[in-house]
């Protein structure tokens, strides 16, 4: 038994020596983020992929796991992880990461949501009564996040705050000049019409004036059908949309059967970090993002 | 203002232009042209500042919902209730070959619950679940099952149990009325199982699900990989305890699960499980002549489920492969109706295996085998329901599910059942539907 033990003790050594704060991200933006503010000082793992949809994630031992020697947990929030996250934290048995706790962190709460609704009636599909959850594709809204993360940080390691403060200075010194840049980027992008596979694009097109013309889910949350997309077929074959967006873990069948039909490109746009393999950090998310939107536009 | 001083001289200009008899025609396509340049310049400085004054509404309606908005937000989902309150709703059509009114397993009379599906029409049990923090160290969750028996209405309390949330050092603890951490499909809420009916063995040695009151107590390691020991101490009254021995601490306990994950698109959970209870006077078999089993009962399990989505990306295809063996040892006495008690020692074991597959987005289908088998309880039990089976009862399963959403599910089953008496073919449609918050459910 007192071997057992001491293998044990051996086995969590790692964990608590190497990084200050143990991150854990439900989705990979949140991970990425966390780097940028803490480098060396936090060791971030995300729950999930950006090939993953968040919103349908099995509560697997392994994130389990995760969750037990987590310092921080950051997640989108608003109900995304409505379907796994409580499961995990019911069974990691880690009382720093409760709801309640510095270590709880919903991302979308620091940031004005759009689409809130008093009126859950699951006839109108899986809505989520706080506001739409994909706060991340507009990269202003990561401003007011990472200077939240980034004092969680700092009251988690208190000994390297003045470190995080640095890096958030120098974060946002280069967000805020991508941001500007991006926005110069994608003025042509601007009163273009999309349509897409879920509602999980309404930041982005907020931020660069892109109108959402139409989803391809019917009702949120529920596959396309058939008689939705031929209804969609008719409305668009004369024109009025520019591109058709889905995310990389989409089924690509319905954008694909539009596009063919209403001579409109087909286009993935990367959700997270990692969506394609261009967007392999933050600043490349929204570098790809624009250029696959500007791609298609030269397409059209 | 330059650019409206400018437009003036240029119409101005264009107004006297005309009056230039002199003038060219190119000329007049020149300044055509200056002047939609000039239009087209105004449209875009106009379009400029008006998504400037955009982006300063929206920053400025950021930082008044930002003042609105509360800093530490509500836990995940049930803020909107204080508590959480969902209901289930469940029912069936069930068709048989021959009469389920005697079904029953030679050699394993069931006890609780346990037995066939209600022919004909039918209403489940209607599940009325309520959850929430009760403060910051502390949750607590109800399960009430409403059940019509014989027209009346009966509620039974399915789970009533408090949860310590603010545990060191990675324990948890529960207290109250739960499902026992035995085995895989013990702790599954019926509304999660993926056939109409549980497989023989939670059917014969659990009567279907085992559930008593006490406290659970289980630590999770600080290890990448999963390793989670339990082990609970319970009042004994239930199946297969029964009689609330020992003072009431009937039976106690252990389990101990590994999981975790191979690449992206695979993951796996293992376990073992030890259930130690004292049986008083344990009634199975015919509900008005019962046999009555007195002794240590005690039930070896080993579990392995594996499941796979590629890239781990569940919502379009999946599937879920599950087995588990148990062992049980009765050891004590039956008494059997209008007989003397006759000693049993005698071990049995029983297994499941299945695969449930999820081809496209709403459908699934799966298979699964289940089956028995044990050692002859000697002379004493010939002629009764307990004597040994010629053959092993075993059933084979398939299923075929529609789910609309996550919150609701029809369902089309059919069963070939070789552990009846008489072999039979059983059809079966069921629907799961739910109102309500709906609680995340564990791997």
């Amino acid at each position: 038994m007192r071997r057992i033990m001491a293998l044990l003790m051996i086995a969590a050594l790692p964990l608590s020596a190497h990084a200050a704060v143990e991150v854990f991200s439900c989705e990979p933006e949140w991970a990425a983020l966390a780097k940028e503010l803490g480098g060396p000082l936090v060791t971030a793992d995300s729950a999930t992929t950006a090939l993953q949809d968040p919103h349908y994630i099995q509560a697997r031992p392994s994130l389990i796991a995760h969750v037990r020697s987590a310092d921080l947990l950051v997640c989108s929030g608003a109900q995304l992880e409505i379907g796994w996250l409580p499961a995990l934290l019911q069974k990691a048995n880690n009382r720093k990461v409760m709801p309640g706790n510095d270590g709880y962190m919903e991302a979308s709460a620091y940031v004005l949501r759009v689409d809130a609704t008093g009126n859950v009636d699951r006839a109108k599909g899986d809505i989520h009564p706080q506001g739409n959850p994909h706060v991340q594709t507009d990269p202003r809204n990561l401003v007011p996040i990472s200077r939240e993360l980034s004092r969680r940080l700092a009251l988690l390691d208190p000994a390297n705050a003045s470190v995080y403060e640095q890096r958030l200075e120098d974060f946002l010194g280069r967000w805020n000049a991508a941001v500007l840049a991006w926005e110069a980027r994608a003025a042509p992008l601007r009163g273009k019409r999309a349509i897409t596979h879920h509602k999980s694009w309404v930041y982005l097109e907020r931020w660069l004036g892109i109108e959402e013309a139409a989803n391809l889910e019917a009702i949120p949350g529920l596959p396309p059908t058939a008689t939705h997309l031929s209804k969609l077929t008719a409305e668009f074959s004369e024109g009025g949309a520019h591109f058709i967006i889905r995310s990389p873990y989409q089924d690509d069948r319905p954008s694909q059967w539009l596009s063919e039909r209403i001579g409109v490109p087909a286009i993935v746009l990367p959700l997270s970090v990692g969506g394609t393999e261009e967007a392999d950090d933050l600043f490349a998310l929204f570098d790809d993002i624009i250029n696959r939107l500007l791609g298609a536009l030269d397409h059209a | 203002m330059r650019i409206v001083g400018w437009r003036a001289t240029l119409i101005g200009f264009v107004i006297i232009a005309p009056g230039l008899v002199s003038a060219q025609e190119s000329e007049i396509v020149q300044l055509r042209e200056a002047l939609d340049a000039l239009r087209a310049d105004y449209d875009a400085r106009i379009a400029e500042l008006e998504r400037r004054l955009a982006v300063a509404e929206q920053n400025a309606a950021q930082a008044t919902s930002m003042a609105q908005q509360p800093a530490a937000p509500a836990a995940a989902g049930s803020a909107a209730f204080n508590p959480a309150i969902g209901v289930i709703f469940t029912g069936q059509a069930w068709q048989y070959g021959e009469d389920p009114a005697g079904y029953a397993v030679q050699g394993f009379p069931f006890g609780g619950e346990a037995g066939p599906i209600e022919e004909g029409l039918g209403l489940g049990e209607t599940e009325i679940i309520m959850n929430a923090n009760v403060d910051d160290k502390f949750s607590a969750w109800l399960t009430a099952a409403l059940a019509l028996e014989d027209g009346e209405a009966v509620v039974e309390i399915e789970e009533a149990w408090v949860e310590a949330t603010a545990l060191p050092a990675g324990f948890g603890a529960r207290f109250g009325r739960f499902f026992s951490g035995v085995g895989y499909l013990n702790e599954k809420h019926r509304h999660s199982w993926d056939f109409a009916d549980q497989p023989l063995p939670y059917q014969a040695f659990l009567a279907n699900q085992y559930v008593d009151n006490g406290i659970q107590v289980r630590w999770l390691a600080p290890t990448d990989l999963f390793v989670e020991l339990g082990g609970e101490l319970l009042q004994g009254g239930s199946y297969p305890a029964a009689g609330n021995a020992h003072d009431g601490f009937g039976s106690y306990s252990l389990f101990a699960r590994l999981g975790g994950d191979v690449g992206t698109s695979h993951s796996w959970l293992a376990g073992v499980s030890y259930l130690d209870a004292t049986a008083v006077e344990r009634a199975s078999g015919d509900e008005d002549e019962p046999f009555l089993f007195t002794g240590d009962s005690t039930l070896l399990g080993a579990q392995f489920v594996w499941k796979w989505a590629p890239n781990g990306n569940w919502k379009d295809r999946n599937l879920v492969l599950q087995t588990e063996y148990f062992v049980k040892s009765d050891d004590g006495e039956y008494q059997l109706p209008g007989a003397a008690a006759a000693a049993w020692d005698a071990e049995q074991s029983g297994w499941y295996a299945q695969a449930v597959y999820q081809p496209r987005p709403r459908w699934r289908v799966g298979g699964r085998i289940d089956g028995l088998s044990g050692d002859d309880p000697g002379a004493a039990f010939d002629g009764t329901l307990l004597e040994l089976p010629a053959d092993d009862p075993r059933r084979y399963s398939v299923m075929l599910d529609w789910s609309n959403s996550e919150f609701s599910r029809l369902r089309l089953q059919f069963t070939h059942d070789e552990a009846g008496r008489v072999d039979d073919n059983q059809w079966g449609l069921q629907y799961i539907h739910s109102i309500g918050a709906h609680g995340a459910h564990s791997f």
